[in-house]
């Protein structure tokens, strides 16, 4: 009986610690977007409350949407994530596959040296990135984002994949090998469909840091065709400080699709932590 | 016997790709800024003056001093990470990985929130609610009666860079959580019932049998945190701008890297400059993952189950 209680109690002091926690992380999203619906006035008289018929407004949302590019600027965004979110992928599996499965001459300097970019951040490279990029003429271009995210997304892909593959069972590779498929299609029709789960893993771990990025934007593609989301609200709301509803409003803007996406694919992403992947 | 085995061309051309571009953008790159750090801008276009930049950089009093202070905020960006950031995930996942616990997957999810937002959505949104104009802040602590604690934190030199340290480590919480929060479930059953036969339970079952197990993986996120404390630029840029103000007691190697290499207001970029403050930051990683590496990984025990 007592044994009981005692774990009702620590159950209960449990769910409080991580209630306070969570209202902590979500409280500043809260408060943002409750006072991006509200009118000058009322953001300042009572900045917690609610909306309520008179002090809603979608002033600040009709500032942003003729002010600044936000349609461009999403689609930008939208372009070089999935760009990059591709041949990440792709590349990445691909040479995932080849440390994973064959044994050559070479095998584990290979798997070391692509490993090397995982700890070693791209961003030290700028100058010379930057100095390449002049030359090739793909300053501010979506094409310059998309290969330096690429490069930045491979060391990890290739590292989460290749412990992946190991797992795909070599029986099954070689019944196709005995029925006469190539290594090219068993790798495209075996080997891919069963890694599905891992790819989700690093789809998500690759897209949240280039969707999010500032430096690069900043330094290779700051033009006006070129700027993507978060560089574009940086400048937005660099250009626009005291106009409290406007910020608020672009401030929401760039939360949502995040958030949305981010639910959509997060138990995705929490089976891919918890299947082994980051371990 | 002496035919050798044709090559495998499938190899290589799975391989190609990955490696071409890596090491196209990012090798060539990363040792194009190392070696340009060796050279400056003397008559007649680009001179190779060995380490004389470095001399500079450590020698000269206006750029060592810059040098120090940024290197010594970042060591504090660090420390405050590491005291504040790992414990706490460490105790979120220990109580979401409490057994029978209710709702663990919302509590996952939304503790998760804030490091999927970008630098720049979080750095304006904790600017506008510390913000004095605004009043958020001052006004909930009103609410509880600590209203002369409220000052502009982000405005002052002697709170502003821990204040900003505390943000992101409330936007990068969740990671630590989670690394944490799969280690846990990955013990197995039978050592969480033996030790319960032992009457091994609750707290002590944790310092005593958990947390050795989840050693590895607190030593990964050390190390993640390290390069990523060392590499971070976007939150002191983005609400505090290149200057990282006030005078300077935000700035960080990275916002540092920034100003030399682009210029800002009066002083123009100076990339030979901007390439041997990235070396030297290059240098600290690379110290770091290395003691890492040798010194405490090989300590480390792994258990297989």
């Amino acid at each position: 009986m007592s044994q009981a209680r005692h774990s009702t109690a620590r159950s209960l002091a449990a769910h409080a610690v991580l209630i306070l926690y969570t209202a902590i992380a979500l409280f500043p999203v809260f408060v943002v977007v409750i006072n991006s619906f509200k009118n000058r006035r009322a953001i300042f008289a009572d900045p917690l409350a609610v909306p309520g018929p008179e002090s809603f407004d979608l002033v600040g949302y009709r500032t942003v949407l003729a002010q600044g590019d936000f349609v461009l600027y999403f689609q930008n965004s939208l372009i070089v994530t999935v760009a990059s979110l591709f041949f990440v992928l792709l590349f990445g599996a691909m040479a995932a596959f080849a440390l994973s499965e064959y044994r050559f001459r070479g095998n584990m300097l290979m798997g070391l040296y692509l490993a090397l970019g995982i700890m070693i951040p791209i961003r030290l490279g700028t100058v010379a990135i930057l100095q390449m990029m002049v030359a090739s003429g793909l300053v501010n271009t979506l094409t310059a984002l998309v290969l330096v995210y690429t490069a930045q997304g491979l060391p990890l892909a290739v590292f989460i994949l290749s412990e992946f593959m190991r797992g795909v069972s070599d029986d099954l590779k070689n019944a196709g090998r005995i029925d006469g498929l190539s290594e090219y299609t068993i790798f495209f029709r075996l080997v891919l469909p069963l890694v599905r789960p891992a790819m989700a893993t690093v789809a998500v771990f690759t897209m949240i840091p280039i969707w999010n990025d500032l430096w690069f934007p900043l330094i290779l593609a700051p033009s006006e065709a070129t700027k993507t989301v978060t560089l574009g609200s940086q400048v937005f709301i660099g250009q626009f400080v005291t106009n409290w509803n406007a910020v608020l409003a672009a401030l929401s803007l760039a939360i949502l699709p995040v958030l949305v996406l981010y639910l959509i694919f997060s138990r995705q992403l929490i089976r891919g932590i918890t299947a082994g992947a980051v371990k | 016997m002496a035919q050798r085995k044709a090559f495998r061309w499938h190899i290589a051309v799975f391989l190609a790709p990955a490696v071409l571009v890596y090491t196209a953008i990012m090798i060539v790159p990363l040792f194009g800024t190392l070696n340009l750090s060796l050279f400056n801008t003397g008559e007649g276009g680009r001179v190779f003056v060995g380490l004389r930049n470095f001399a500079t950089l450590f020698g000269d009093p206006r750029w060592s001093a810059s040098f120090w202070n940024a290197l010594g905020n970042n060591a504090w960006f660090f420390l405050v990470h590491m005291l504040v950031q790992n414990p706490v995930g460490v105790a979120l996942a220990a109580l979401l990985s409490s057994p029978r616990l209710r709702g663990a997957a919302f509590y996952r999810t939304a503790i998760f929130i804030p490091t999927i937002l970008s630098f720049v959505i979080v750095g304006f949104v904790w600017k506008l609610i510390l913000s004095p104009i605004w009043g958020i802040a001052p006004g909930m602590l009103d609410a509880v009666g600590l209203k002369s604690l409220f000052a502009p934190w982000l405005g002052r030199e002697g709170t502003a860079l821990t204040t900003l340290a505390l943000i992101s480590v409330w936007q990068f919480v969740g990671i630590p959580m989670m690394l944490i929060y799969a280690a846990l479930l990955s013990i197995p059953d039978e050592v969480i019932e033996a030790a319960e036969m032992d009457g091994v339970t609750g707290w002590s079952q944790f310092w005593k049998i958990k947390l050795p197990l989840i050693l590895p993986s607190i030593g990964i996120i050390s190390i993640l945190t390290f390069v990523g404390n060392f590499n971070a630029f976007d939150l002191i840029y983005v609400t505090q701008g290149a200057l990282a103000g006030p005078n300077f007691s935000t700035d960080i190697l990275g916002t540092f890297l920034y100003r030399t290499f682009f210029g800002f207001q009066l002083q123009i970029g100076d990339p030979h400059m901007g390439a041997t403050i990235a070396t030297a930051m290059f240098g600290i990683i690379l110290l770091g993952v290395g003691f890492y590496l040798f010194a405490i990984q090989r300590r480390l025990r792994r258990y297989q189950f």
